[in-house]
């Protein structure tokens, strides 16, 4: 009981403790060098809101029992490809839905983005179950490299299927589609535009959060219905599960398709916060980084809550949005934050793999 | 007979399934790009002597148990730190090299140490724990190079930092310094260095025998000193003087001191047989001599110093110079990796390597043959990585490193190793496989499609997906055998 | 030679062991002379590996408070406190599973660890370590050891692939590789060989013996022992019982030694007995059923339990009793006739069981039994919710958690079994063995089943939650009629409830007795040494 710190730190566990204590001494910083903390903390919001989903994909993973999910670029790939297709077919230019309201069109065309990512990623998300029912154990391994591999495997789709519109491919004679698809004419924002209001300089983008609260309410929900609650129950104790006549590998490729649909929900919400769609090799490392909010939000490689997706999502996020301003301010010009974020996420995900014990890896 | 033969092939085809299919796949990619092989093959020997060391350097934790290790990153940025502090003092030449090696090596060990600690700790983990721990060695390697050095650790070179004095340039040019360091090492140099340390390791470990007053085996010295000095005694002829004092070897010459040497090797196996059989001792001859076998090697031996007449190949093999000390170093790893499996550590970690159990319950030490296991290896990748800069003569500060693990580890499994299992003709072949595919690819995808930026896409794909498939496949035999073994030993703890 | 003294190897007097305060070994002797077979005999938790474990110094023994006693090798007092001490003692172990590595050869499988090394000029300068193996000189070993226990093999062939009974020879080729070795200790070594291969070990055991090496031999096939054994210790309940020398006793004085009469009735079943038990209604029947669970196979059982008793399934662990309600369940792979009711079972399909009204306490409470990190609340509730849809609410077309409906149940549960917890909120993992296994009893009980199974109900928790458990189940058969039946390796515990014992033996049924059968029948079915006609009771 001598030291005070140590029944929090206990509790939170060490990571979590430096990384809050990291939040606040940003803000700490960005107060003494008298930056504009209001716009600070509106890009907090707005970076929590566009990752949130991304890293509430985490949830059904872990809770299924397949873990922490490296491999939600099989998603993202989907929903990529739903929002090309949505370009490509100009769904938000469409006279018809403009002529109601043109923000109407750009929601128009964003939710059957996400319908066709969804239905995308019902299919691969099926297969990716299957494969993942057979390496049970080594998901986490598996799940990485995999998800690697369809990056990769797409890299050359990009530049072989068959997109014409201006906006998708190459401009003068190049080919394949472009690194970067600016979505300023199609739904660049709709989310965060949608009755977003600013009070005492606080911009809350009300769409996007409202977007991303009833994404988290469903997953909620669905955790509380009967299936939902078999399987947890089925990544918490397979053989529990199974006693119960619960069929633990259904329950896993039911979690492994909804992780996958999230990520496919999610990497829209984000393109459309951002303005932009990256495709190749931008979002390789998108798992790491929602793997990493959870975790910081408290979430283990064995039990995620929808709780440790809003918390850790907004911590890791916050540093982010406050890192590089505040890092300019040290040395100007730096990426130091870009280090920082290499340091913190690779670093949570480290401590929370040598918390396991082997208790996943079988010999 | 023949339906046994038939099985063989189907079995032969099956087990090497990963192999040929990326045998069937450079060959393809190689009649795609329309290159010549004079271009290809000496392009693929120059990776060759580039490549392979951090790739042998897989071997040990594979055996060990440890899986693939994607941790050599972190070795490879023990090189980086070293170099760069060489290049800044001024070292150059192989001296400069040699000093660069003597510097990364205790930075290698004391990383591998750490790395062996944690992985400790997530045993089972290991592959994913090692990936992402060289992502956030990165982290701290970024923080390193771009802020302490010049930023904390005050470094004042113009062409190493950038201009604000406060981190280094992204690219660091070793063309004055240690660029071909290794490479250029003359043949001559390295009989009369070799032909010293003979001496020196006979005359250390007879006078240790003496000190300890253990039997010497008078006869074996002499002869051992008389066959080195003859050695080295050839090097006094003019002709052999001349051919020697290159530091490049041609690969039509190295071809055929190979077909020499074998020929050699199998009349010195027969003379040696022959002598023994004389006295007739049952128990010193320990396999018996193979005649079919010998005369198959010289036959060998013969066609292949025959296929040198033909004049594309001669075409090839005369275009090609191989770097004489690197190649060196290399079959010295590829001998290093054996012998050490022939020593007690050795045997230790092959024994960690199959059952962590079974070699608790035998009185071994299983962490700290783990954690030997990777200062091995991380030791290895940073000398492979310094190996690499000297012959690429460039260091790209930031992006040298980052895809060492993938690369190397993709190589090793194309070659057909897997999760468990490992050789040096494994890592050989599959570096000769990767790097033709990673040649051509770029090629054959301009001559197919127009475009060779998809040939690039393809073979960071194919290194992707050899991976995922090795540790899928691992994973799959692993869940689909639940071993017995486990339960037993929980139960009895 | 004289007789008069008499000299032993091994000599281990009054030891004595507490876990928690737990005794587990109260007093216990076991003398061994040389070169003898030494059977050691008791029921499951009678204190053998216990006493093995003290006898191999294991750190479980020494970081629990060590033990008390002495023990003398060779007439010398010595304290062995580490596993390398016994080794160097000479005390050797031939494990119950194989501790070889298939990937190696025999001879580095026999030599492992201890390999023959020769120095060279890096292992002078880095240590023993770098030292090179001496390959020859281990195959002379590994062929030494061969030939002493008569196994014809080439010493270069790899483990992978050879016959189980090899493996267990190259087992104890190992310990016999060992320098100085004195005894050797076997953990029920036939347990996976088959007949022809158990006999041949066995001849291998006379041939070490003959050689002046000691065998303390654990086992419970009493034909074995008297095939075998010079002599014998039987241990009951951590108590030294006797020590006979085989040319003196006879089958079925072992057998009642190893049971020993217990007067005490562990639950008062003061309470009338008002059941009428219909011998025509058959709640469960089995034919030729068989269970694939690692350790506990059941190789073709027959049985028929009636409508409304209490049966109790006994036996020694690992011979198949708890294969039998695992296999309906559907937890492991299960083939034969299971009739519930008349009805069949369809063992292909998950969770067939539950639908007819078949529940289960699984044995193994924290593996299978328990979510251990949700709440009391979610463990009573889950089985009934999922195969009864019970506690959900339909808002659409979606099903979810009634949370008044379970959590009223769930209070209701812990006031009934007096489990003993903060709140229902708490986690399962949290609470004691004892109300871990009323959390159990409580979700079987959720589901409201006509035949309840329950495996072990009273492993690992205390007395007074022994007699309650125990209790509670009787009067859920008196009062609901419901048909229970008890597997459990504590016979006293099934002869104190049960109306019919069952005794599986090797993964088959030996007999069924009544509760107040002797000591010696009991002993007898359970050893393997059941000679009689299959008796109903």
């Amino acid at each position: 009981m001598r030291n005070p710190l140590k029944p929090l730190v206990e509790k939170f566990g060490l990571p979590r403790v430096i990384i809050v204590s990291f939040f606040l001494f940003l803000i700490a910083a960005a107060g003494m060098f008298h930056m504009n903390l209001m716009q600070l903390l509106s890009d907090c919001i707005r970076r929590w809101g566009m990752y949130g989903i991304l890293a509430l994909a985490m949830v059904p993973a872990v809770q299924c029992g397949i873990g922490l999910n490296f491999g939600i670029s099989m998603g993202i790939v989907g929903g990529l490809l739903g929002g090309i297709i949505v370009i490509q077919f100009r769904v938000a230019e469409m006279p018809s839905l403009v002529a109601v309201h043109p923000l109407f069109a750009m929601w128009v065309a964003v939710l059957i983005a996400i319908a066709i990512g969804v239905i995308l990623a019902t299919g691969i998300g099926y297969l990716y179950g299957l494969l993942l029912n057979r390496v049970k154990g080594s998901e986490m391994t598996v799940t990485t490299y995999v998800g690697f591999s369809i990056i990769a495997f797409m890299n050359m789709m990009w530049m072989l299927l068959p997109f014409t519109d201006g906006e998708l491919i190459w401009p003068n004679a190049g080919k394949g589609l472009r690194n970067t698809i600016s979505l300023a004419a199609s739904f660049s924002n709709v989310m965060n535009k949608t009755l977003a209001f600013t009070v005492a300089g606080i911009t809350v983008p009300t769409g996007l959060l409202l977007f991303f609260f009833l994404m988290c309410f469903l997953v909620w929900l669905f955790m509380r219905s009967k299936t939902g609650m078999a399987m947890s129950a089925a990544g918490a104790n397979p053989m529990f599960a199974t006693a119960a006549g619960i069929n633990v590998n259904k329950m896993r490729i039911i979690g492994t398709v909804l992780s996958t649909v999230l990520a496919a929900v999610g990497i829209l919400v984000y393109a459309q916060g951002f303005g932009f769609i990256q495709l190749y090799n931008g979002p390789m490392m998108m798992g790491f980084t929602s793997v990493a909010a959870v975790l910081i939000g408290g979430a283990s490689p064995r039990k995620a809550r929808i709780a440790h997706v809003l918390i850790g999502t907004f911590l890791f996020q916050g540093i982010m949005a406050l890192g590089l301003p505040v890092a300019n301010q040290f040395i100007p010009e730096s990426n130091l934050s870009e280090v920082a974020r290499l340091v913190i996420s690779n670093g949570i995900i480290i401590y929370a793999l040598s918390q396991v014990k082997g208790g996943s890896g079988r010999e | 007979m023949n339906r046994k033969s038939k099985i063989n092939v189907r079995d032969f085809v099956f087990h090497n399934k990963v192999v040929l299919m990326f045998l069937v796949l450079c060959v393809g990619a190689t009649i795609a790009s329309k290159q010549p092989l004079t271009f290809v093959i000496p392009e693929l020997f120059t990776r060759i002597a580039r490549n392979s060391f951090i790739v042998l350097s897989l071997i040990i934790p594979v055996i060990a148990g440890m899986g693939l290790n994607f941790g050599i990153v972190i070795g490879a940025m023990a090189a980086q730190v070293a170099i760069f502090l060489t290049t800044y003092w001024g070292l150059t030449g192989v001296g400069g090299f040699a000093a660069t090696v003597a510097l990364s090596t205790p930075i290698a060990v004391f990383f591998g140490f750490l790395v062996g600690r944690l992985f400790n700790y997530m045993k089972g983990n290991e592959m994913i724990g090692g990936l992402v721990l060289g992502y956030f060695a990165e982290g701290l390697y970024q923080l390193l190079f771009l802020f302490i050095f010049g930023g904390v650790i005050k470094l004042h070179n113009t062409n190493l930092m950038i201009p604000t004095g406060i981190g280094v340039k992204n690219t660091i040019d070793l063309k004055d310094t240690v660029k071909y360091a290794l490479d250029t090492v003359p043949m001559l140099t390295i009989v009369e260095v070799g032909f010293y340390l003979v001496l020196i390791v006979l005359v250390c470990s007879t006078a240790f025998k003496l000190v300890k007053k253990q039997e010497i085996n008078w006869k074996s010295v002499v002869m051992k000193a008389v066959a080195a000095a003859v050695i080295y005694g050839l090097t006094f002829i003019k002709p052999v003087e001349q051919f020697l004092s290159a530091d490049r070897l041609l690969l039509l010459s190295a071809v055929e001191i190979g077909c020499l040497l074998t020929v050699l090797w199998q009349a010195f196996l027969f003379i040696r047989w022959k002598v023994q059989a004389r006295r007739a001792d049952e128990d010193t001859i320990e396999e018996p001599f193979n005649m079919q076998k010998a005369v198959a090697y010289v036959v060998l031996a013969a066609v292949v110093y025959g296929l040198t007449y033909i004049p594309t190949l001669f075409n090839v093999l005369i275009a090609v110079k191989l770097p004489v000390m690197t190649y060196l170093c290399i079959g010295a790893l590829c001998g290093f990796n054996n012998i050490l499996m022939r020593t007690r550590l050795g045997q230790n970690m092959r024994t960690v390597g199959q059952s962590r159990t079974v070699a608790n319950a035998a009185g071994i030490n299983v962490d700290k043959t783990r954690v030997i296991a990777m200062i091995f290896s991380t030791v290895l990748a940073s000398w492979g990585q310094l190996i690499f800069l000297q012959n690429v003569g460039t260091l790209s500060t930031y992006g040298a490193h980052t895809q060492v693990g993938q690369f190397a580890i993709a190589a090793l499994l194309v070659g057909g190793a897997s999760v468990q299992n490992a050789t040096n003709k494994q890592a050989l072949l599959g570096i000769v496989l990767f790097h033709t595919l990673f040649i051509v690819s770029p090629l054959a995808g301009k001559e197919l499609f127009g475009d060779p930026v998809i040939g690039e896409y393809f073979r960071v794909f194919v290194s992707y997906g050899v991976i995922a498939m090795s540790l899928a496949m691992h994973a799959w035999k692993k869940a689909s055998k639940p071993k017995v073994e486990g339960e037993g030993s929980a139960e009895a703890a | 030679m004289e007789k008069a003294k008499e000299t032993y190897v091994l000599k281990m007097d009054n030891i004595a062991k507490e876990y928690y305060g737990n005794r587990v070994l109260k007093g216990v002797n076991l003398h061994i002379r040389p070169g003898e077979i030494h059977a050691l005999m008791g029921e499951n938790g009678a204190g053998k590996s216990t006493l093995m474990n003290i006898l191999f110094g294991m750190p479980v023994i020494h970081t629990t408070g060590g033990y008390e006693g002495s023990i003398e090798v060779n007439g010398s007092p010595v304290n062995i406190d580490t596993p390398l001490k016994a080794m160097e003692l000479g005390i050797g172990m031939v494990h119950q599973e194989f501790m070889l590595i298939p990937g190696f050869t025999v001879t580095e499988n026999i030599k492992v660890g201890r390999e023959k090394t020769m120095p060279n000029l890096v292992s002078r300068l880095f240590g023993p370590s770098m030292e090179s193996l001496d390959l020859k000189a281990m195959r002379r070993d590994a062929r030494k050891a061969l030939k002493t226990i008569g196994l014809q093999i080439e010493e270069y062939v790899k483990v992978a692939g050879l016959p189980v009974g090899y493996m267990q020879f190259i087992e104890i080729a190992r310990e016999l590789d060992k320098t100085g070795i004195q005894i050797l200790v076997f953990d029920e070594p036939t347990a996976v060989l088959t007949e022809s291969e158990a006999e041949r070990l066995l001849e291998a055991m006379r041939v070490i013996s003959s050689q002046g090496i000691a065998i303390i031999f654990i086992t419970h096939r009493l034909d074995e022992v008297m095939a075998v054994a010079d002599s014998m210790t039987i241990l009951r309940d951590g108590e030294f019982v006797a020590r006979k020398e085989i040319k003196d006793t006879n089958v079925v004085e072992i057998a009642e030694l190893m049971i020993g009469r217990k007067m005490e009735k562990l639950v008062d079943n003061s309470s009338k007995d008002t059941r009428t038990i219909d011998d025509s209604q058959i709640a469960v029947s089995l034919r030729n059923y068989r269970v694939n669970m690692p350790g506990e196979r059941v190789k073709g059982i027959d049985l028929d339990i009636k409508k409304g008793e209490i049966f109790g399934i006994g036996g020694l662990a690992g011979q198949g009793k708890l294969g039998i309600p695992n296999g309906i369940m559907g937890l492991y792979k299960a083939e034969g006739q299971v009739k519930i009711n008349g009805r069949e079972l369809n063992l292909a399909k998950l969770g067939d069981a539950l639908d007819h009204k078949v529940a289960f306490v699984s044995e193994d409470r924290r593996g299978v039994g328990l979510l251990l990190d949700e709440s009391i609340e979610e463990n009573i509730i889950f089985s009934a919710m999922q195969t009864n849809g019970k506690f959900l609410k339909k808002i659409g077309w979606m099903r979810l958690y009634d949370g008044a409906a379970g959590k009223s149940h769930a209070e209701d549960m812990v006031k009934t079994l007096d489990i003993r917890c903060t709140g229902i909120r708490q986690p399962a993992g949290a609470l004691s063995g004892g109300n871990q296994q009323k959390v159990c009893l409580a979700r079987a009980l959720t589901l409201e089943p006509d035949i309840l199974f329950v495996s072990e109900p009273t492993r690992g928790i205390d007395i007074g939650a022994k007699k309650l458990v125990l209790e509670y189940l009787a009067k859920l058969n008196r009062e609901q009629g419901m048909t229970v039946i008890i597997v459990s390796s504590e016979l006293m515990e099934l002869r104190s409830v049960a109306d019919r014992i069952g005794i599986v033996s090797d993964g088959k049924l030996a007999c069924i007795l009544k509760p107040d059968d002797s000591d010696a029948d009991f002993g007898l079915a359970m050893s393997g040494a059941w000679k009689g006609e299959r008796k109903d009771a």
